[in-house]
Formats: C-alpha cells, sequence, structure tokens
C-alpha cells in the first residue's frame, strides 16, 4: 500500500476513534465526573479534606483491606480451580465438550441476584453435603454452615469467574503447540516441570489478563458480597453503595469511589503492561491441539474436572430449576404456569412474557450501540496502533470496574438537562448495558481484525479498492463470524445485567432481572417459585446466546 | 562421549484415532547404528518416534532400549532425545536456556549443565548464539539449536524427526554434513525419520522403508538401491522406470524386446530398471550384444544444473528418462538411441499390503 | 380458559372485597359504588378547589410521573380508574429501595425526575423535609386520615399507608417446639430462643432500622446496645436485605431453620394469600409487642412540572379506591380510616393499636449514631 494509502488509513482510524471517544465521555466520564463534583465541591470549591480523612479512617482501611484480600484470594482461587478446567477443555476432546464450554459461560453472565439465594441453600445447614453427612454419620455428623462466612464470598466468586480463566487461558493453550510439552518431556521433564517451566511462561499472558480481570470483578463486588458475605462484611464498593444509597454522603461515597478507581486503574495499568510483554510464538489450529484422554490419569484429570465443574457450577444453576418446579405438593409445573399466565394486573407486576420481550429489545439495542462503539474502537486500533487508541481500549474497559451505583446515580445526576435531557429514557437502559457489553465486543473483534493478513488489503487496494471498499470487501467477511459472536456475547452480558439496569429502568419496562428483583421483594410462596422460575427462564436465555455464538467456533469470545 | 544403546521393537502397535498407526512392527537398531526410517506423509513414522519417546502408548508389543524394556515408562524415564519436525523450541527461553533444559532436569550441578551447553553448541558450531533468543534465529539455526538441545542429556538413543524438513536446499546439503559429522562423532544409536530418499541414503548405516504403519524393506542403502523389494519402495527411492510385464519361461515380455529374467515364475510382474539400465548412444558408439536397442523421439527435457534429463518416447511401452551428460543439447522432436541393459532390471515382489482400519 | 391458583384465589378475594361492603353498616348499601363514587368525588371536586385556591388560570398536565421505591405497587385498573376520570396518565417510577429512592430524589432536585415521591417513611421523613425537597400541600382527604399518622404539620409530606414492622414466627415451629412464643422482646435473649432468631441490617433494610428503633423504644438509649449483645450471644443472625432474611432464613418460608424473623404485620395475610392451596389460618404470626409503626408518606415535588396533575394524584391516593386496593399490591394498612380492609386481612393481619413509635424528628437527628453504635455492638 503507498505511504500516502497509509496514511489516509490513519486519518480515518483517527475519525473512528471519534464515536467510541465521545461515548465515553457523555456516558461514563461526564456522569461519573459529575459525582465526583458533586461529593468534593459540593459549594462549588474543591474540597479535598475528605479524602484524607477516608483514608486515614481506620473502619475504612479495614474495608479497603477485606476488599484487596478477598479480591486477591478470589483470583488465586479462580485460578487454581479454572487452570485445570482451562487445560480440559482446550486440551481434551471429550462428548459434550462444546456444550460444557458454552454452560461454564453461563454463571459470568447471570446477575448475583438470581444466584445469590441458590448459593445460600447450598452453602447453608440444609445443603447436600450436610445430607450427605448426616447419612453417613447420623445424628453425630458435624453440621456445615458456610452462610455468611468469606468462604461463601471465595465459593461464588470462583463460580462466577471460572469462564473468565477457562476462556482466556483455554483460548491462548487451544493454540500452543503441544509438541513443546512433549519436547520438555522427552528432556526428561515430569509433567508437573513440563507444565511449570514451559506452558506456563507461555501461557503467563493470558494468566495474568484473567487475573487481572477476575480481581477486577471480584475487587468490585458487590451483590456477592451483601447477600453472601453478611451484614459484617463489606467491600468498597458496598461502602460506596451504602453511601450513597443510605447515608446520601456524597464526599464519602466519592472519596471511596476515587480509592476504587485507582484500584482499577493500577490493576488495568499491569493488564496492559503484559499484554504488551506477550512473546510472540508459533500457535498452531486449536482442532489439532485436541485430543482424547490417553492414559488412565488424564481420564481421572478429566473427571475430577468435571466434578468440580458439577459442583461448582452447575448445582447452584441447578438448584433455581430445582425450585422453580417445586411446590406445595412437591414437584410440578404451577410456579411455571403462574408466570406465564398470571396477569394480576397491577402496576409493578410483570407478565413474563413482557419481561423477556423487554430484555429482549433492551439487550438487542444494547448489542447494537456495543458493537457499532466497540467495533469502531477495535478497527481502530487495528489501523492506528497509537497510545491513544491504547489508551481508548483500556478506557472502555473501566466501567467495568466502576461502581455501578456511582454510574447509575451519574446518570441520573448528569443527563438530566438539554440538550441531553435523557430523563425517563428508556434509551438510558440498552446505553448503561452498552457500557458493560462494549469491552466485551473489543476483545473479541480486536484480536481477528489483527489476525488479517496485511497482505489482503493491500492486494484489494493493488487492485483499485477504495479504504472503505477494502473494509467492507475484505475485513467485513472476515469479521463477520467474529462480529456475530461479540453481539451473542454482548446480548448475554446485557440480558443478564442488573447493577446499572435497575437504576435506569423504567416501570413500565422491566427486564427479567429486574422482574426476578420485584418478585423476590414481596412475601409468599408462589412469588418466591415464581422468580425462581423467571431465573431459569433468564438461564435458558442467555445460555441460549452463548450456546448459539459458541458454535461459530471464533474461539475468541470472553477471552481478555 | 558414550555409546549408543541398541533399540528394539517387537508387534509394536500404535493406535493414532481411528488407525493403527504402527501395526505390528519389528524393528531394531544396533548400539551406534544410524537408522533412517523413509517413508511418505502418514506411514506412522512420526508416530513410530512418539511411541519410543513415550508420547503416545503403544497398544501390543514391547520397546527395548539397551536391555531394558521402555513399556510402561513416562517420557521423562527413558532416557531418549527427539528432535522435534519444525524443531518445537521453548520460544521464552534463549538458546543456551534451550539445550541447557535437559540437562537441567537431569539434575546436574550448574557447572556440568554448563559444559553440556557448551559442548553441545561447539558440537553444532553455535557457540556465539548462545545469548540469542529463539525468534531471531533463521531456520538452519534453528535446526542445529534443536539439534543440540536433543544431544545435550547424551541420550542412549537420538531420534530426529523429519530435521531438514522446512529448510531450503542449500541449508540442506550443509546440513545433511552436519549431521553425519555429529553422528559420528557422537556415536549414539539414531534413528532418523525422513521422507526424503536423499537424505536417508546420506546419513543413514540402513534404512528401513516404512508404508502404512509397517516396514516394507530394510537394508543398507546400497542394498535397497540396487535390489528394491517391491514397486512402492522402488517408487520412493525415486527410480522411474517400473512396468508391468508378463514373464513366461525366465523370459519377461517388455516392448522393448525380451528380457531375460532367470528364475522367475510365469505370470505378470512388476519390473524396475535401475538408472544404469539405459544409456545414450552417440553416433556411432558400439553397443554391448546383451544390451537391446530402443530408439524414440525426445518429448522433454529439463535442465538439472550439470546435466539435463531427457525423457524419450520410444513408441511402444511408457516414456524412459535419462540423464544426458555432454555439451550437446538434443533438441526436442529429433530421435535419440538408446541402450538398455537386461542386467539391470530387477523383478519386485507383489505388493499386498492396504492401510486398515481397525 | 384454565385458571391457576393465584389467579382464582385473587378473584375470589376480589369478589369477597365486593361482597364485604353489603356486611358493612354504612349509609350507601353497594361499596363498589360507594368507592367509585368517593373515588369520583375526591378526583373531581378536590382538585378542582386545589386549582382555584393556588394556581387559578393553570391546567394539569397530560402525565403525572411517580417516583418511588421498588415495593410499590398498585391494580392497574386503580390507576386507570383515575386517568379515566382526570384525563392524567401516570408514570410509575420505581428508584431502588426506600432509601435509594429518597437519596436519588434529593440528589436530582434541581431537575426531578418526576412530579411525586411515594415511600418515604418516618425513619427517613426527617431526612425529606431537612433537605426541602417537598411542597407543601393539604389535601382535603386528609380529614379521613388517622390524625396520628400526619407527621408534619406543614403537609409537606402526606401520610398513605401503614406498614408496621413487626416479629414474625413460624406457626407450626412453635406448635411441635418446647418453647412457646415470645411475649416481646425481653424473651429472646432468654437461652430457650438460642439460634431462633433472624434479623436484618438496619444500615441496609428499612424493616431493620424499624426493628432497632423497636429495640431502642423498649429498653431505652442506655438499655438497647446491652439487649443487643444479648442477641448475639444468643446467637442472632443478620442478613442485609428483607427477602434473604424472609426466604433464606425463615423456616415458615423457606428453607431456613429460624422460627424468628423480622418482616410486616402484613406478612401473615400475604402467606394465606399467595399459598398455593386454601388455608384455613396463616401459616405465619406476628408478636405484637415488637411491632414498630411505619408510616409511608408520599411528597409532590418542589419544581415539579405537573404541580396540579400531583396534588389530583395525591388526593386520589388517599381515595378509599386506591387505599382499598393497597393491602393487597403493597402488603400495607391503610391510611385512610374509611377504607374497608380485605377479607385475608380482616381475618389473618394483626395491626396493634399501640405500637412503638418514636418522634421521627429524634430519628432523624439520631439515626446514623445509633446505626453506627449497633454496627459496632452487633457486626464488628
Amino acid at each position: 500500500m503507498s505511504a500516502t494509502g497509509r496514511r489516509q488509513r490513519r486519518g480515518a482510524g483517527l475519525a473512528l476513534l471519534a464515536v467510541p471517544v465521545v461515548f465515553l465521555a457523555i456516558f461514563f466520564v461526564w456522569p461519573v465526573g459529575t459525582i465526583f463534583a458533586t461529593g468534593f465541591a459540593p459549594d462549588g470549591d474543591l474540597e479535598l479534606g475528605v479524602v484524607g480523612r477516608v483514608i486515614g479512617d481506620p473502619a475504612v482501611r479495614s474495608v479497603a483491606w477485606f476488599t484487596l484480600w478477598q479480591a486477591a484470594a478470589s483470583t488465586a482461587l479462580t485460578l487454581l480451580v479454572g487452570l485445570p478446567g482451562a487445560y480440559a477443555l482446550a486440551r481434551m476432546e471429550f462428548r459434550g465438550r462444546s456444550l460444557l464450554q458454552a454452560g461454564v459461560t453461563i454463571p459470568f453472565v447471570l446477575p448475583t441476584v438470581v444466584v445469590g439465594s441458590a448459593f445460600l441453600a447450598l452453602l447453608g445447614p440444609r445443603s447436600p453435603i450436610n445430607t450427605a453427612l448426616t447419612t453417613v454419620l447420623g445424628d453425630a455428623a458435624p453440621t456445615l454452615d458456610l452462610r455468611r462466612t468469606v468462604v461463601a464470598i471465595l465459593v461464588a466468586h470462583v463460580f462466577f469467574n471460572y469462564a473468565v480463566v477457562v476462556r482466556t487461558v483455554g483460548g491462548l493453550w487451544s493454540l500452543l503447540d503441544p509438541r513443546l510439552e512433549d519436547a520438555a518431556r522427552v528432556l526428561g521433564a515430569s509433567r508437573w516441570r513440563a507444565f511449570r517451566e514451559v506452558s506456563l511462561p507461555l501461557l503467563r499472558p493470558a494468566i495474568a489478563s484473567a487475573a487481572a480481570i477476575v480481581f477486577l470483578f471480584t475487587f468490585t463486588s458487590f451483590g456477592v458480597v451483601l447477600i453472601l458475605g453478611g451484614p459484617g462484611r463489606a467491600t468498597i464498593e458496598v461502602e460506596i453503595h451504602r453511601a450513597t444509597t443510605q447515608l446520601l454522603d456524597l464526599p464519602l461515597a466519592s472519596a471511596l469511589a476515587v480509592l476504587q478507581l485507582i484500584a482499577v486503574l493500577a490493576s488495568l495499568l499491569v493488564y496492559g503492561r503484559l499484554q504488551r510483554r506477550a512473546p510472540t510464538q508459533p500457535l498452531v489450529g486449536a482442532t489439532t491441539t485436541r485430543r482424547p484422554p490417553r492414559s488412565a490419569g488424564e481420564r481421572w484429570f478429566l473427571r475430577g474436572n468435571l466434578v468440580v465443574v458439577a459442583a461448582l457450577l452447575a448445582s447452584p444453576l441447578l438448584v433455581l430449576v430445582e425450585r422453580s418446579l417445586t411446590t406445595a405438593d412437591g414437584y410440578g409445573l404451577a410456579n411455571w404456569r403462574a408466570l406465564l399466565t398470571d396477569d394480576r394486573a397491577t402496576v409493578l407486576a410483570v407478565p413474563a412474557g413482557e419481561a423477556v420481550r423487554n430484555s429482549l429489545l433492551f439487550g438487542l439495542s444494547a448489542t447494537l450501540i456495543a458493537l457499532v462503539v466497540g467495533g469502531l474502537a477495535a478497527t481502530a486500533a487495528t489501523s492506528r496502533d497509537g497510545r491513544l487508541s491504547r489508551i481508548v481500549d483500556r478506557g472502555l474497559m473501566v466501567p467495568l470496574g466502576t461502581s455501578a451505583v456511582t454510574i447509575g446515580f451519574g446518570f441520573l445526576i448528569a443527563l438530566d438537562r438539554p440538550p441531553l435531557d435523557l430523563r425517563g429514557s428508556p434509551l438510558l437502559v440498552p446505553i448503561a448495558q452498552a457500557l458493560i457489553a462494549t469491552p466485551f465486543v473489543v476483545r473479541t473483534l480486536l484480536p481477528v481484525l489483527r489476525s488479517i493478513d496485511e497482505r489482503l488489503r493491500d492486494a484489494a487496494a493493488v487492485l483499485g479498492a477504495s479504504p472503505r471498499r477494502i473494509w467492507r470487501e475484505v475485513d467485513l467477511p472476515i469479521v463477520g463470524r467474529a462480529a456475530l459472536v461479540a453481539a451473542g456475547f454482548s446480548f448475554a452480558i446485557a440480558v443478564g445485567e442488573f447493577g446499572a439496569t435497575v437504576f435506569v429502568a423504567r416501570a413500565n419496562l422491566p427486564t427479567m432481572p429486574v422482574a426476578i428483583f420485584r418478585l423476590l421483594g414481596r412475601p409468599g410462596v408462589a412469588n418466591f417459585g415464581q422468580a425462581m422460575a423467571m431465573s431459569t427462564l433468564l438461564m435458558v436465555v442467555t445460555a441460549s446466546a452463548i450456546l448459539a455464538i459458541d458454535r461459530l467456533r471464533v474461539g475468541q469470545v470472553g477471552r481478555f | 562421549m558414550p555409546h549408543g544403546a541398541p533399540l528394539e521393537l517387537t508387534g509394536v502397535t500404535v493406535t493414532y484415532g481411528p488407525y493403527d498407526a504402527v501395526r505390528d512392527l519389528d524393528l531394531r537398531a544396533n548400539a551406534g547404528e544410524v537408522l533412517c526410517v523413509l517413508g511418505p506423509s502418514g506411514c506412522g513414522k512420526s508416530t513410530l518416534l512418539r511411541a519410543v519417546a513415550g508420547l503416545e502408548p503403544s497398544r501390543t508389543g514391547t520397546i527395548r532400549l539397551d536391555d531394558r524394556q521402555l513399556d510402561g515408562l513416562r517420557p521423562d524415564q527413558r532416557d531418549v532425545g527427539l528432535m522435534f519436525q519444525d524443531h518445537a523450541l521453548f520460544p521464552h527461553r534463549t538458546v543456551a536456556d534451550n539445550v541447557a533444559f535437559g540437562p537441567r532436569m537431569r539434575g546436574l550441578d550448574r557447572r556440568s549443565v554448563a559444559d553440556r551447553v557448551d559442548d553441545a553448541l561447539r558440537l553444532v558450531d553455535l557457540t556465539d548464539l548462545a545469548g540469542r533468543r529463539i525468534t531471531e534465529l533463521s531456520g538452519g539455526e534453528q535446526q542445529r539449536v534443536a539439534l543440540a538441545r536433543a544431544v545435550a542429556p547424551r541420550p542412549k538413543l537420538l531420534m530426529l524427526d523429519e530435521p531438514l524438513g522446512s529448510l531450503d536446499r542449500a541449508l540442506q546439503a550443509r546440513l545433511l554434513d552436519d549431521l553425519t559429522r555429529v553422528f559420528s562423532e557422537l556415536g549414539t544409536t539414531v534413528l532418523h525419520v525422513t521422507h526424503d530418499q536423499q537424505e536417508a541414503l546420506a546419513v543413514a548405516d540402513r534404512v528401513a522403508v516404512m508404508r502404512a504403519g509397517r516396514v516394507e524393506q530394510l537394508g543398507s542403502p546400497d542394498e535397497l538401491w540396487r535390489g528394491p523389494r517391491t514397486a512402492f519402495v522402488a517408487r520412493f527411492l525415486g527410480l522411474e522406470h517400473v512396468v508391468r510385464l508378463t514373464v513366461r519361461d525366465g523370459v519377461a515380455d517388455s516392448p522393448w524386446g525380451p528380457l531375460a529374467v532367470p528364475g522367475t515364475r510365469d505370470g505378470d510382474h512388476d519390473v524396475v530398471l535401475l538408472p544404469e539400465a539405459l544409456r545414450v548412444i552417440d553416433a556411432g558408439e558400439p553397443r554391448r550384444d546383451d544390451e537391446l536397442a530402443v530408439t524414440g523421439r525426445i518429448v522433454g527435457r529439463r535442465f538439472a544444473g550439470d546435466h539435463l534429463r531427457v525423457t524419450v518416447d520410444p513408441g511402444t511401452g511408457p516414456t524412459l528418462t535419462v540423464p544426458v551428460w555432454r555439451g550437446s543439447v538434443p533438441e526436442p522432436g529429433s530421435d535419440l538411441e538408446l541402450a538398455l541393459d537386461p542386467q539391470a532390471a530387477r523383478i519386485l515382489e507383489p505388493e499386498t499390503t492396504t492401510r486398515s482400519t481397525r | 380458559m384454565r385458571m391457576t391458583r393465584p389467579i382464582a384465589l385473587i378473584a375470589a378475594l376480589a369478589m369477597t372485597l365486593a361482597a364485604c361492603g353489603d356486611d358493612v353498616a354504612e349509609p350507601d348499601p353497594d361499596i363498589n359504588d360507594q368507592v367509585d363514587d368517593d373515588g369520583d368525588e375526591a378526583i373531581a371536586d378536590e382538585p378542582d378547589d386545589a386549582t382555584d385556591d393556588a394556581t387559578v388560570d393553570e391546567e394539569p398536565g397530560d402525565t403525572v410521573t411517580l417516583l418511588t421505591h421498588d415495593s410499590f405497587d398498585v391494580s392497574e385498573d386503580v390507576l386507570d380508574a383515575f386517568t379515566d376520570d382526570t384525563g392524567i396518565d401516570v408514570e410509575v417510577v420505581p428508584l431502588g429501595d426506600a432509601g435509594t429512592a429518597l437519596n436519588q430524589t434529593i440528589l436530582t432536585a434541581d431537575a426531578p425526575q418526576g412530579d411525586l415521591l411515594f415511600g418515604v417513611d418516618n425513619t427517613f421523613l426527617s431526612r425529606a423535609l431537612d433537605e426541602d425537597i417537598f411542597a407543601a400541600y393539604e389535601s382535603p382527604a386528609l380529614e379521613d386520615v388517622d390524625p396520628d399518622l400526619i407527621l408534619d404539620d406543614e403537609h409537606r409530606a402526606t401520610p398513605i399507608d401503614r406498614g408496621d414492622v413487626c416479629l414474625n414466627y413460624d406457626v407450626a415451629y412453635f406448635d411441635d417446639a418446647d418453647v412457646d412464643v415470645p411475649d416481646g422482646l425481653d424473651d429472646l435473649t432468654d437461652p430457650a430462643y438460642q439460634g431462633l432468631l433472624g434479623v436484618t441490617n438496619p444500615a441496609t433494610s428499612s424493616p431493620g432500622l424499624a426493628f432497632l428503633l423497636a429495640t431502642i423504644e423498649t429498653f431505652g438509649e442506655d438499655g438497647y446496645l446491652d439487649f443487643w449483645e444479648q442477641l448475639v450471644d444468643n446467637d442472632v443472625i443478620v442478613t442485609d436485605g428483607w427477602s434473604e432474611v424472609y426466604y433464606d432464613e425463615f423456616s415458615a418460608t423457606g428453607e431456613g431453620d429460624r422460627p424468628l424473623v423480622v418482616s410486616y404485620a402484613s406478612s401473615p395475610p400475604a402467606e394465606v394469600l399467595f399459598a398455593e392451596d386454601e388455608l384455613d389460618e396463616a401459616p405465619t404470626g406476628v408478636i405484637e409487642a415488637s411491632c414498630f409503626r411505619q408510616i409511608e408518606f408520599v411528597g409532590i415535588l418542589d419544581g415539579a412540572e405537573n404541580p396540579v396533575g400531583a396534588e389530583r394524584l395525591v388526593d386520589f391516593m388517599l381515595s378509599e379506591t386506591f387505599q382499598e386496593d393497597i393491602p393487597l399490591t403493597m402488603f400495607v394498612f391503610p391510611a385512610n380510616q374509611q377504607a374497608q380492609l380485605p377479607e385475608v386481612f380482616e381475618e389473618f393481619a394483626v395491626l396493634p393499636d399501640d405500637p412503638l413509635e418514636i418522634d421521627h424528628e429524634v430519628i432523624g437527628e439520631r439515626r446514623e449514631e445509633w446505626i453506627e453504635a449497633w454496627t459496632s455492638t452487633v457486626l464488628r
């Protein structure tokens, strides 16, 4: 391609970057900035004294310490459980593998409000573990009650983030030449030594990415800590929520939010560094590296992983299904019939069909926004690999680690006057969801866009195609499938999003998670049963989206 | 340098996916011998190496190295070296670190590891590149690092899987010399796998031609070259002239005249003409009495560096290709006179083996 | 069409509700008509007066936006009745839990998200009044309201319902157990009740705050922390929200194992209403001595776009049409004394005449301090 052509493409890249930059500025920086401005300069004068006060407060320090160590512990535990799973799914071929790969992603897109109570049931005194203990040991059996413990928080964090490790690390693992480990084995390394000395260093960028993302998610954990940790434990995010929604102490909330944001930016910085240091290495086709387990040891390893998945990931989901089928007279479909036919004709009662429809509509709109914003950001990043696009790329990830309540309140305070008066606008829901889904789009598209052979574009240019034509004729067909995958994943995330949605959702347009939340907010066994049925429905919708995209086998979705 | 150990495979079957990639295979490499396994891709030769290395389990049979049974041992317990196709070098380590890997795994102290690395790098003439990253090396350099890495732990058996596969011809020729030198310096037993007959014939003490999981023929390069057992072996060694002829009373009825094949039973047989069977007769040059005269029109010629390969259509039977070494260039369309030596025709055994699915 | 049980139940209840009226010795023989008439009256007449009084030339806008908490609910046809009568559409906007809804409204006071805010209770009333987010409006319909419920003399906040917070107990558990249902709060420290009580965090849950206030009122500022210390020794369980304690800990409703939890006076009738089989007796009961009065208010927002429509909606919310609907949609007791309680409430609900109470201004001044002290005692 000629020098002018390249320059044109750079110019185009800069123009493409404008959309994500403006999106981020209006819907993230401006709202969060407004909250900070209100918090730090309530009367127009900057008062940063509160930051010092907050940092010096021993109670805040203990919350910050807890936030930090539980996030570190959760991350370590998720890696510990997830890495063998990543290996099994990336390297072993067995029946149901692709189904399982889709299945482990379901928890990641489910809202905590749905799964929290299932976890309580599994960790409480009447859990299957305790039933088993009593059966074996009789009445003398100790009762294991993990509710309101750190263990419960850690287990739930592993549940939600297992897929991040499996997808991010497994994605690279499946492309790693298996003969490298073979070589190490023949040179005299034991299996473990070969992993430690060869695969581990090569996987390090993926492991570090996964760790940074899991850390990001668990550091800002809210629902899990509230529901499972009990009232004695709080993360910074929980304290921000409390300061904002209960105490109306915006200076405190802002100071805490800044504290959290610093931690989030730091972990993103680490993530970015590690991404750039990724060694170039020979990668091979994923299908060639997978094979059925060969030795007895490998078969046991696979079984062990399946047990972990069943116990840790499947059982909470099954509890939801089981409860949706539980009625006063044993198992039945009463909850489902009630959910699907009950028209209670009150303002906030949500007919199931309507919630599903709203979720689908909002999900699709959010997907569209995320695809446009994320697609442009990814395209700009490939045609212009300068600092700016890297900053935008990372910038788009910051909302993932920002307190939902800060964003939610920020939306309400900042977007309330012309020219951007979005008060009561149903648009806020897909925008909030897109804010969360966009980074996933970028992460899915970027590697595919980068992998397009530059010579293809050059060939098209030599044959007389304009830059736009090149994009349409070369990039688009190749990226099309990846875009579909990104769309499916964004959709699943948008449908399951709760934290930000609940702040901006309108009464007449509730989504499925909001409907579940409302049903759980009322007394009565029937309401609870219907909430469980709705949760199951939500699971089915998100699982379908995930399964559909896994069929496309682009293999990058959910990777960081 | 330690001497190699004898390797003995008895009735080995290795299953790979739905196929038996190696079927009931018997093979013995003597101590210090360079044994080449030659065969087309997919014949099971790489699987054979992986089975000996312990990377694939063998379904039946036994593998013994130095009278030690290897079956059931893990790869790291077998004391063999394997140089992978495309090298499989550790991309995150330097040249020296790659080479040091094996000695380290054997628990050698730091000093001995360094000595081994020096020795191995000197052997392949790469001492200068010790600190380089793998990604900064050329293909030939990578190949030599892979060789150094494989020999550094001083295994009793060194196995090489298509070691020259991805290199250009000039490099191949140079590295071929290197390999021969290294093999003789090390004195270890070598199991060398390739699909390139020149490579095999150049380095091997003995060559095993492998087809569909079995050894089709085993012998020294000269034995193979002079007496290919089947049409498959003949073709794979690069012998172009294989024809099916009818034999009656010890005489084969060929398009070029009767060929004496004493002791051959009547019926259809594949017959191969060894390269020395054909030569060009210049005008006026005498022809031996036992030679058959074949005249044909030149239909093609190919430049092959120091000679030309000229293809002649004798009118009956298949075309024949002969080397022409002299300066006068025969023009396509003109006639060429050949002499065919019946002594250099070999009767081949019938082929029966085909790949079977389990 | 086959009706499922809850629908059938609701239909039956609606009919009983209608039939109920016949038994009541009121001047008007048909309760349905009466409800409608009253509704009409309230809507047709009073707002007109208000309009005449305040803003003579102002017509109410087409839509009035009601901000509220997530637990708000009302039958669709009740709101339709308001729209039919006034031509004003009501948009309901839930803003999260009660505290969130109030704080969000305070933070957006410059450009309000709606015209009214419903759901501020007496434990948070002083914050709303201190922040001056409400405009005063004295609804004529207040004359039917229990005067005890009117806490703001300037009528910036209008009481709509009572939803007292009480300890609920599992009837079946105490039928079988050796211990009796506790009579009052002080019984709870008895070792006999060890491991039986579940409460919610006053910092994050409104019933939790009400229950804390109940203990402060009962044991005094000097005694309540001792009481809580003893509860901790007696293995009390604390959850962050009501649905966790009610569904995950309460033995009567879920898989929990606590027969005593903090909930509402209206929870027993809700259990009957939403039971899968028809019940003669509520599966849960209320300990009257533990009840703390919770009153929910509505207020017109200062700077509302449709203040006239908002006033009409306040009047309507006090009308019997609305007031008789909310027991079954929000599980609260109506503020309007003329409103008829649904049968399931008459039969299964207990509304203590003299619940525990603390002045809302005192609550406003001390709330954070009390919560902080409680947190230090119970959680740390």
